[in-house]
């Protein structure tokens, strides 16, 4: 992974100017001092409670709007603003496949238009094609139908074959399989699959689902009231988690296989909720909801632990200061 | 024994003709057991918490069975054959129920305090304020919290609150829709173990609709799996997971990639479910079923005993006659 990131936000911090109940002028702070970068042909997964700030900090990745300090990398490069080339190597995919379609018209209608706009030829076999991609298939027959003549699955792979008609390098999903019913969700996580193994597509994929997220992605990371608190390889965040709060995410998901009682939280019944993000707690921001606090970690935010796997995590169990390690 | 529905039938009735969306139904529920009932989308979960519940309204009618509750003291009724007056006695006392979109059923510009006050003062509560804040309490909300507002509260808080509200009146049967749907993993374990720790502590009785398969085998003492309106498999929480005998509860079951588990690579199922206008003459999820065989597309698979619950699926016909 020593090769440059396709996408990468750089400490990126994004605030938003907005008004409480009672229209008070407030700033939220949803990202802040972020650093996730995408690679070619690999899946990053983005997890966390809602409200953790993982469709900004996706957003700001797109260019939906900008950064407040910080800055977005394409290959490298600084990105000054949403352009046509921009667009033609990083495209969204949302929750909802209708945000992405134009629901009046036809399916191959959708996909070449896309086309089009990105220059490249736009016949009906391109458009046959792209459907093959996703597996939709026999494709002309698909190709004629309406948006919601569609099942949310097929729906949903209109949309990621509109995106992949741009031909891009990057791919960015919010929750994409969020809506879908179970039985479908598979087939799209298996599409997703296939696209970062045979086009090399650089990925990724935000979700509260943790199951998902091990069974689709390369490298797990996880927000927290705004902040990246753990990162690194899938495997080792999900089984071995850092971070209380990676602990408590991967504790509170539903697991056929558990032991009753075998968790360190379901014992505690009060768990609490994150944060406002108007006015976060100093320190570690998961301090007021951790079984672990101590007194650090109620007033400094945490340096950065890195592990011999690849992954780090910022709290304060994992900090061996200096004066800690014993002199020879 | 609390609850026996027998034979449930629901339609939705239009210009086209009417859809069976819940068809014969029959379970039993125990005192104080949590019964899941999963299924994809569509399968007819809310319109039987509807038709239990009797707040069914068109185009959607009750077109035939009973549903039998059976009271701590006094004389079973058949919640399907009472007027609307008469249930009003039974509701929130003996039966409650916590809707999907729960979170946005309160009053938006009234206190917590004065929505469960009406509810309390309506059943003969006298002091509602102390109850109220016993309720909120029981569900993890600090009592101060009754003078909140809806918008003032999270997501999470005014689900727990929908919950506490329902037990307002220590119902013995609480029907729940979805209720967690709408939060993420860390409110839903909350919520999960305050229903298992409520339950154990008031005895009240669940019936529990998810499309979510995986979070019913931690919760739920037995599992109802329906499809295009029919339970085709229940029996009981650990055995449908270990051992389905339906083909369609083994695809749901592996539906979910696995938390610990090695990552094999899975499919799903393959297809959607059947229009309910136009339903195979057969097996409903024959067309999407990898074992089919014989005459499953002819012959509708009843649901009979195999193992230790019911499963409607021609696979077990054989053991069944040897039995
Ligand atoms: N346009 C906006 N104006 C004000 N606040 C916003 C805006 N967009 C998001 N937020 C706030 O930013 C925080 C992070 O939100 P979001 O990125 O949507 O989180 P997630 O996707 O993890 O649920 C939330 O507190 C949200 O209310
Ligand atoms: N208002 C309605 N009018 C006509 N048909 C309906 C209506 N609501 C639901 N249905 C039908 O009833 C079936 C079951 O719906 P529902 O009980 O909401 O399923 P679930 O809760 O399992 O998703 C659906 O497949 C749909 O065809
Ligand atoms: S009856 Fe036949 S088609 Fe239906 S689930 Fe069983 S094997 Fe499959
Ligand atoms: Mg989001
Ligand atoms: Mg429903």
């Amino acid at each position: 992974m020593s090769d440059i990131p396709i996408l990468a936000a750089e400490d990126v911090t994004k605030h938003f100017e907005s008004r409480d109940g009672v229209g008070r002028h407030v700033t939220v702070r949803a990202v802040e001092n972020v650093t996730l970068r995408l690679h070619r042909g690999r899946i990053a997964a983005l997890v966390g409670e809602s409200g953790s700030g993982k469709t900004t900090l996706a957003r700001l990745l797109a260019q939906f709007y900008p950064v407040t300090s910080g800055r977005i990398l394409l290959r490298g490069e600084p990105v000054t603003g949403p352009d046509r080339r921009f667009a033609g190597e990083v495209q969204l995919v949302f929750q909802d496949p209708f945000a992405s379609l134009n629901s009046l018209r036809r399916v191959e209608h959708n996909l070449r238009r896309a086309l089009k706009l990105h220059a490249h030829p736009a016949g009906d076999e391109h458009v046959r094609e792209l459907l093959g991609k996703v597996n939709l298939t026999p494709e002309a027959e698909f190709a004629r139908k309406l948006p919601h003549e569609l099942s949310g699955g097929q729906r949903q792979r209109v949309a990621i074959a509109r995106a992949l008609a741009v031909r891009p390098s990057v791919l960015l999903g919010d929750e994409p399989i969020s809506m879908l019913d179970v039985s479908i969700r598979l087939d799209v996580l298996n599409l997703l699959a296939r696209l970062r193994d045979e086009e090399g597509l650089a990925l990724l994929y935000i979700t509260h689902d943790i199951a998902s997220a091990r069974y689709l992605s390369d490298d797990v990371f996880v927000m927290y009231a705004g902040q990246m608190v753990e990162g690194g390889p899938a495997e080792s965040v999900i089984q071995e988690p850092k971070h209380p709060y990676t602990r408590l995410l991967v504790d509170s998901s539903p697991d056929p296989e558990r032991a009753a009682g075998s968790s360190a939280f379901t014992a505690a019944e009060k768990l609490g909720e994150p944060p406002s993000l108007v006015d976060p707690p100093p320190g570690c921001r998961f301090h007021p909801r951790c079984p672990f606090a101590r007194d650090e970690c109620r007033t400094e935010f945490p340096p950065r632990t890195e592990f011999p796997d690849g992954g780090w995590t910022n709290c304060w169990l994992h900090v061996t200061r200096p004066e800690d390690t014993p002199t020879p | 024994m609390i609850l026996d529905v027998k034979g449930l039938d629901v339609d939705y009735v239009s210009a086209k003709g009417a859809v069976r969306a819940v068809n014969d139904v029959s379970f039993q529920l125990r005192r104080g057991e949590i019964l899941g009932v999963a299924g994809e989308s569509g399968c007819g979960k809310s319109t039987l918490i509807m038709a239990i519940m009797r707040l069914l309204r068109p185009p959607a009618a009750l077109t035939g069975g009973e549903v039998w509750l059976h009271p701590r003291d006094g004389e079973p009724v058949d919640l399907a054959a009472r007027t609307d007056r008469e249930l009003r006695t039974l509701r929130w006392r003996r039966i409650a129920v916590v809707l999907q979109s729960a979170m946005d059923a309160l009053n938006p510009v009234a206190r917590l305090s004065a929505q469960f006050a009406d509810v309390l003062k309506a059943h003969g509560y006298r002091d509602a304020g102390k109850r109220t804040a016993e309720l909120l309490e029981m569900v993890g909300i600090s009592p101060d919290r009754a003078r909140s507002y809806p918008h003032e509260m999270s997501g999470g808080m005014r689900q727990r609150a929908m919950i506490a509200l329902a037990l307002a009146c220590d119902p013995e049967l609480v029907v729940m829709d979805e209720p967690t749907t709408a939060v993420d993993v860390v409110m839903q374990r909350q919520i999960l173990s305050q229903i298992l720790q409520l339950r154990d502590r008031l005895g009240f009785s669940v019936v529990f609709v998810t499309h979510d398969l995986s979070l019913l085998v931690e919760l739920a003492d037995r599992i109802a799996v329906m499809y295009a309106g029919r339970i085709v498999e229940i029996g009981e929480a650990a055995g449908i997971y270990a051992d389905p005998k339906h083909p369609y509860t083994k695809g749901l079951r592996d539906s979910f990639p696995p938390l610990r588990a090695p990552v094999t690579k899975l499919s799903g199922i393959p297809g959607t479910p059947p229009a309910l206008r136009d339903l195979p003459p057969g097996c409903a999820f024959e067309p999407r079923c990898a074992r089919r065989f014989g005459d499953c597309a002819e012959r509708r698979p009843e649901l009979l005993p195999v193992g230790g619950g019911l499963a409607a699926c021609h696979l077990h016909d054989r053991e069944r006659a040897h039995v």
